[in-house]
């Protein structure tokens, strides 16, 4: 019997569920390998079928985006219990991602802006006896990692058909790496660019830019240029994609094993190389960077030491 | 110490670089100056050693305020970590307005070996100022089941 796999998804953009179709014809190989017994993108199985499963008869799940609501906290509590691996595939179920900068609001604020003074979604709704009921909706949005046991951590925004081929084969191979691993090379992104040699020994700036206000050379390292170019901070593996791109790093294979807070250790990094020690010029060269939450946690609020927002 | 109202005493957690600011506290110590007692003092190396994990840790934990300490511009012992250390601390502020948290919390000073006075009134008058704040409520971490 070919071991069984499921696929979900939380609060995402469906980004993951495309970075599987884009397996192409390795999809196929996968489909032969494993028998895919839950995924409501693609496949017509529903909840109740998993509810029907004994525990643990699911090999892996892999789930997607970050913990919301109340339905995808159940759902992933569901997929657990069946479960004998999860993973958490790309960064929203790994560190929160974009949904998670929803943090820096709560439920109520978010329902304020969005919906002002129009219907306003309500939670349960009764007529004529039949009654229909939504999630509820949380004010702080959570990686998958604080609501289940999580074993593995395949990165990105979304993770590359190489990384993706890459975690099968390690999942389906005889050595299992060990609990808690993140499916990348452990190693800055700097280490795998192409353009690591332009980068100069000691990179000082005189002035940041923002993308839209410069036609960035395409061999020269992007920082150099005084592009926020996150990779020093960055976890490897993309093959440095958006940099082939000419478009600096924004962060979305998180941190290294060994940094606890991506977003302050981008800020360091990114602060260290201001060319000045005048308060005045370096706040000014500072201000090229409108929303720095935005930048340095761009993929991972809800794992950041502070988590979120203040909330009063 | 009560954490409300009257009696609020301010948790402070203070990193202090080896060859200057931590030379200036001993002074004052040894010297037997007077200064609030809030301050939990942390050695490093350098100022420019203070991670800014290490400020948001310090928060996370529960500290009311954060001094980070280190020599006066042109005396690194290592030449530019304190300059660093400037850099850093000045964006960290601005992203700790953004999170809700009064950036006032957050103290950089140049400190010297021979500035034990100086520690003393650094220490006291954030002592005061973080006491006018008020303790620092973060959201518990999420609440969800």
């Amino acid at each position: 019997m070919k071991p069984k796999v499921a696929f979900y998804w939380c609060a995402s953009c469906g980004g993951c569920e495309e970075a599987v179709v884009d397996l192409d014809e390795k999809i196929l190989d996968v489909a032969n390998a494993v028998d895919i017994v839950f995924w409501p993108v693609a496949l017509d199985f529903k909840e109740h079928d998993v509810e029907a499963m004994p525990d643990g008869s699911i090999l892996a799940s892999f789930i997607n985006g970050a913990i919301r609501n109340s339905d995808q906290l159940k759902i992933a509590k569901l997929l657990r219990a069946k479960s004998q691996v999860v993973v958490a595939f790309g960064v929203c179920a790994q560190l929160g991602g974009i949904p998670g900068l929803a943090n820096m609001s709560d439920a109520k604020g978010i329902f304020a802006e969005v919906y002002r003074d129009g219907v306003a979604p309500v939670r349960l709704h009764r007529e004529n006896g039949h009654s229909l009921s939504l999630p509820e909706f949380f004010d702080t949005v959570v990686a998958l990692d604080r609501v289940i046991d999580v074993d593995y951590y395949v990165p990105g925004c979304p993770p590359t058909p190489k990384i993706i081929g890459d975690a099968l084969g390690a999942l389906l191979g005889s050595n299992l790496p060990p609990k808690g691993t993140v499916l990348a090379p452990d190693q800055a992104l700097c280490e795998q660019c192409p353009r690591k040699d332009t980068r100069p020994e000691k990179l000082l700036l005189k002035e940041l830019k923002r993308v839209h206000q410069v036609v960035a050379d395409q061999q020269t390292c992007l920082l150099a240029q005084g592009l926020a170019c996150l990779g020093p901070a960055t976890r490897a593996g993309c093959e440095a994609m958006c940099i082939r791109g000419n478009m600096p790093c924004t962060g979305c294979f998180g941190p290294t094993s060994r940094v606890r807070d991506f977003g302050a250790k981008a800020l360091s990094a990114i602060a260290s190389v201001i060319d000045s020690n005048d308060e005045g010029e370096i706040t000014r060269i500072l201000e090229a960077l409108p929303d720095p939450v935005g930048t340095f946690y761009r993929y991972s609020l809800p794992s950041s030491l502070l988590g979120r927002r203040r909330m009063e | 110490m009560s954490r409300n109202g009257r009696g609020f005493e301010p948790r402070i957690v203070g990193f202090l670089c080896n060859w200057c600011s931590y030379s200036g506290a001993d002074l004052a110590g040894v010297s037997r100056m007077k200064s609030a007692p809030n301050l939990r003092i942390i050695r490093v190396m350098c100022s420019g050693r203070v991670d800014p994990s290490f400020i948001l840790r310090a928060f996370q934990l529960g500290a009311d305020g954060v001094l980070v300490a280190g020599c006066h511009p042109g005396d690194c012992h290592y030449q530019e970590g304190n300059a660093k250390a400037l850099r850093r601390v000045l964006l960290l502020k601005r992203m700790l307005r953004d999170f809700g948290i009064d950036e006032h919390r957050l103290r950089l000073e140049w400190i010297s070996a021979a500035e034990g006075e100086r520690f003393a009134a650094v220490s006291t008058e954030f002592t005061e100022q973080l006491r006018a704040l008020g303790p620092l409520v973060l959201a518990r971490r999420a609440e969800v089941a």
